[in-house]
């Protein structure tokens, strides 16, 4: 466990071994002082969670996207925070739409089922789109050339979208039937985020059949394994890439409207940024490239997040702790990078790869 | 007709006691300068608004404002016509020093209009002040833009005015509100860091604390969070019976919308600031808007009415918020400030004094403003603070404003008609 215990004495491995133990002691002493002090309830606690996991299966819908197109190119796609912006801004003129003719309430399922199509379709379109233009011409440069396409690409898209929709905020409309709360032992769950967990879930279990079960699925892990062999085998890999973006954008897009249901308020040009940048800790920390990693990874900084500031900051005696919600996310990004870059599910990959 | 008869009192007032600090032949000998204007040259009048962003309604409000004062003078003064240059301030002390710069560069302008956010207004005002104009805002309550006291937080300087009440009277009366209107014995308050939402939270706590009510929670939200959760059950610990937030949109929206989410907030009162005085919020919000009270601007009489028909006439629906009095009753007073100093030169053209004009806003006295009867104060912390402070009033959101579309919601409390006595 402790390196300079082991091999010879190093002043870095020493640092890093009294970091771990310091993040440690402060974690514990933090949850220790507010779960003994008992200042906040169960029904709290899971009222948290429940808001934490909830946002974390946003993350994770997003994260994959980040994760798909890092495994098959090894490019981190920074824009594509845009491009879940641009399903969910997108579709909520459509949701509007259907709340005014009353269909949203009557239809509720169909109606959020559409919104999802079509708001993955937007992404999706988007998404090849930037890969066609932006980042085909340059494969085979060097790896910081795309990253710093795709930030420009990001900002190409936040004003694109600003200028055909505006730079007002916008909401999604409530869907009623997903109003209330379902008491599970007295304490009352949020039907929304019931609902948002399990749409979050349905679509990344497809996602998992696509890759894992099928000939198309097949095609991306062999060329995200190698693709001159790929090449060689048959698989066209420019078509390939171009499916792995759009299913990425899909998904993103899907997660525009999911958000939408669970936080419909804030929908704008720049609604993208910072969840982009969450996923893509996400990514990170569940071990980029690898699909259940991304999943988890989401879902594990979404609950951190929730729960971080006042199980632990608050504990510390940490003024503001609400407002340190990203600090936590970030420095679980820098921790991942010190302590685990692999990320939790990820694999050490080869000098060449990674 | 009344806001005609109310503009000539104010100019012949001006004239009666305010000296001439031009020569008369034109010559500028004021100590910052003056602007000439030519004989074929337009009077400029800068405004500072925020024209995109989530509040953009607000800009487009007092924009009206200032529009609809210069229509009543056929955009004409002192022959000359009026020309309206209007700068995106945003609602960000960066937006508001590029448009204060944009306006500063130009030499023709005689003073502005604005900013509407006091954030925009702490990075125009050192910048409109260094360059000799004047700026009226007709929606900045910060309390700290008119405290002169820079060593305490203050950041007022010479030539910021405004005709929108003073965060602290705001302040004060909502906390009056809620111990003797709501009955509340602790409150919570939250802001977002800007001056504007963190002036008015402090305000609110302090007065509260001082009529012996007890403050429980005094927190802040980033501006883009999404995610109130983790506040909310920070503020359910200490069960507050009415929790003070002053937040803009979008963070108002979410925090309103996810506080019926939070176990242990179910009989607490949310009180909004002005920021949510928009028809936008309830609709934005949905149902959890429903039962929150949101204090605003609220003005009557027959002169406004004029206003509010002429408003209906020109943009063919009504204001989008509550602003558009102060911003018509700010433009006035500049205008009249400068009708009242400038000097007429033979070929027709006009020298004004920059400092003069400064003078003449500040020696305002019991104007009859839409807004109220007008007098410019110069004592810290209400320095360049105009307004009576009477147009204020709270109102509770129904579910009309949330499903049919009514705007502006019931009235809670007048202040300008109710006591708590």
């Amino acid at each position: 466990m402790f390196k300079w215990k082991t091999d010879e004495f190093s002043w870095v491995d020493f640092t890093i071994d009294v970091l771990r133990i310091l993040i440690v002691l402060a974690v514990v002493v933090g949850a220790w002082n507010t779960l003994s002090s008992g200042r906040i309830t169960l029904a709290q606690w899971v009222n948290l969670f429940a808001a934490g996991l909830s946002q974390g299966s946003i993350y994770a819908l997003i994260a994959l996207g980040y994760t798909l197109v890092y495994g098959i190119l090894l490019m981190i796609n920074f824009a594509h925070g845009e491009v879940f912006m641009a399903g969910a801004f997108s579709t909520v003129f459509l949701a509007e739409a259907f709340n005014r003719t009353g269909f949203l309430n009557e239809q509720p399922l169909l109606a959020i089922l559409l919104m999802i199509m079509f708001a993955g379709l937007v992404s999706m379109t988007v998404a090849i789109l930037l890969e066609r233009v932006a980042y085909r011409p340059l494969r085979g440069s060097p790896r910081l050339v795309p990253l710093i396409t795709a930030i420009g690409a990001s900002f190409f898209l936040q004003y694109t979208f600003r200028g055909l929709y505006g730079s007002g905020f916008k909401a999604y409309p409530q869907v009623k039937i997903l109003q209330g709360a379902v008491s599970i032992g007295g304490i009352n769950i949020p039907i929304v985020q019931i609902f948002v967990f399990c749409s979050a879930l349905v679509l990344m279990l497809g996602l998992y059949w696509l890759v894992e079960r099928t000939r198309v699925g097949k095609a991306m892990r062999a060329v995200s394994e190698n693709k001159e062999v790929a090449r060689l085998m048959g698989i066209d890999i420019d078509w390939v890439i171009m499916f792995t973006f759009g299913v990425g954008g899909f998904l993103a897009g899907s997660a525009g409207v999911i958000n939408g249901v669970f936080r419909p308020q804030g929908v704008n040009f720049f609604m993208g940024f910072i969840p982009g940048i969450k996923a893509f800790t996400a990514a990170v920390l569940g071990g980029i490239g690898n699909i259940p990693g991304a999943m988890l990874g989401g879902l594990f900084l979404g609950v951190i997040e929730a729960i971080g500031p006042n199980l632990v900051l608050a504990g510390l005696g940490i003024p503001g702790a609400n407002q340190l919600k990203d600090v936590i996310a970030f420095t679980m990004l820098v921790l991942v990078l010190i302590f685990r870059p692999q990320g939790i599910l990820g694999e050490r990959l080869s000098e060449k790869k990674a | 007709m009344t806001r005609i008869f109310c503009s000539l009192v104010l100019v012949i007032n001006l004239l009666a006691v305010f000296p001439l600090p031009v020569a008369a032949d034109g010559v500028c000998d004021d100590p910052l300068g003056c602007v000439e204007i030519g004989p074929d040259d337009p009077i400029v009048v800068g405004a500072m608004l925020v024209m995109s962003g989530a509040i953009n309604y607000l800009g487009e409000d007092t924009l009206g404002g200032v529009e609809l004062a210069l229509l009543d003078r056929d955009e004409t003064l002192l022959n000359h016509e009026i020309e309206l240059v209007v700068e995106d301030s945003l609602c960000t002390a960066e937006g508001g020093q590029i448009a204060a710069q944009r306006l500063a560069a130009d030499p023709t302008v005689v003073g502005a209009i604005g900013t509407n956010c006091s954030s925009a207004a702490q990075g125009a005002i050192p910048i409109i002040s260094e360059s000799g104009m004047v700026m009226i805002a007709p929606s900045n309550t910060s309390p700290s833009l008119t405290n002169a006291d820079i060593a305490a937080g203050g950041s007022h300087r010479p030539g910021y005015f405004r005709t929108s009440q003073n965060g602290l009277i705001e302040g004060m009366r909502l906390a009056q509100f809620a111990i003797y209107a709501l009955g509340a014995e602790s409150l919570a308050t939250v802001h977002d860091g800007d001056p504007y939402t963190s002036g008015l939270a402090g305000a609110v706590a302090d007065t509260f604390a001082e009529l012996e009510g007890a403050v429980v929670f005094e927190g802040a939200v980033n501006k883009g969070d999404t995610d109130m959760s983790s506040i909310l059950t920070e503020i359910a610990v200490h069960q507050p019976d009415v929790i003070y937030v002053p937040l803009f949109e979008p963070e108002s929206n979410f925090f309103a919308a996810q506080m019926q989410y939070i176990a242990g907030l179910d009989d607490t009162i949310i009180l909004g600031g002005a920021a949510s005085f928009s028809s936008n919020f309830p609709e934005n919000t949905g149902d959890a808007a429903i039962g929150i009270y949101v204090s605003g601007p609220l003005v009557s009489g027959d002169a406004y009415e004029e206003l509010l028909a002429q408003w209906v006439e020109e943009y063919g629906s009504d204001p989008p918020s509550g602003y558009h009095a102060h911003a018509y009753d700010a433009t006035n007073l500049l205008l009249s400030a400068v009708e009242a100093v400038a000097v007429v030169n033979e070929d027709g053209g006009l020298t004004v004094g920059r400092q003069a004009i400064r003078d003449a806003v500040a020696a305002t006295e019991d104007y009859p403003g839409l807004t109220g009867r007008l007098t410019c104060r110069e004592d810290s912390p209400f320095a360049g603070d105009c307004s009576p402070g009477t147009a204020l009033a709270v109102f509770k959101i129904t579910e009309a404003e949330v499903f049919d579309d009514n705007w502006p919601p019931p009235l809670a409390w007048n202040f300008a008609v109710d006591s708590f006595d």
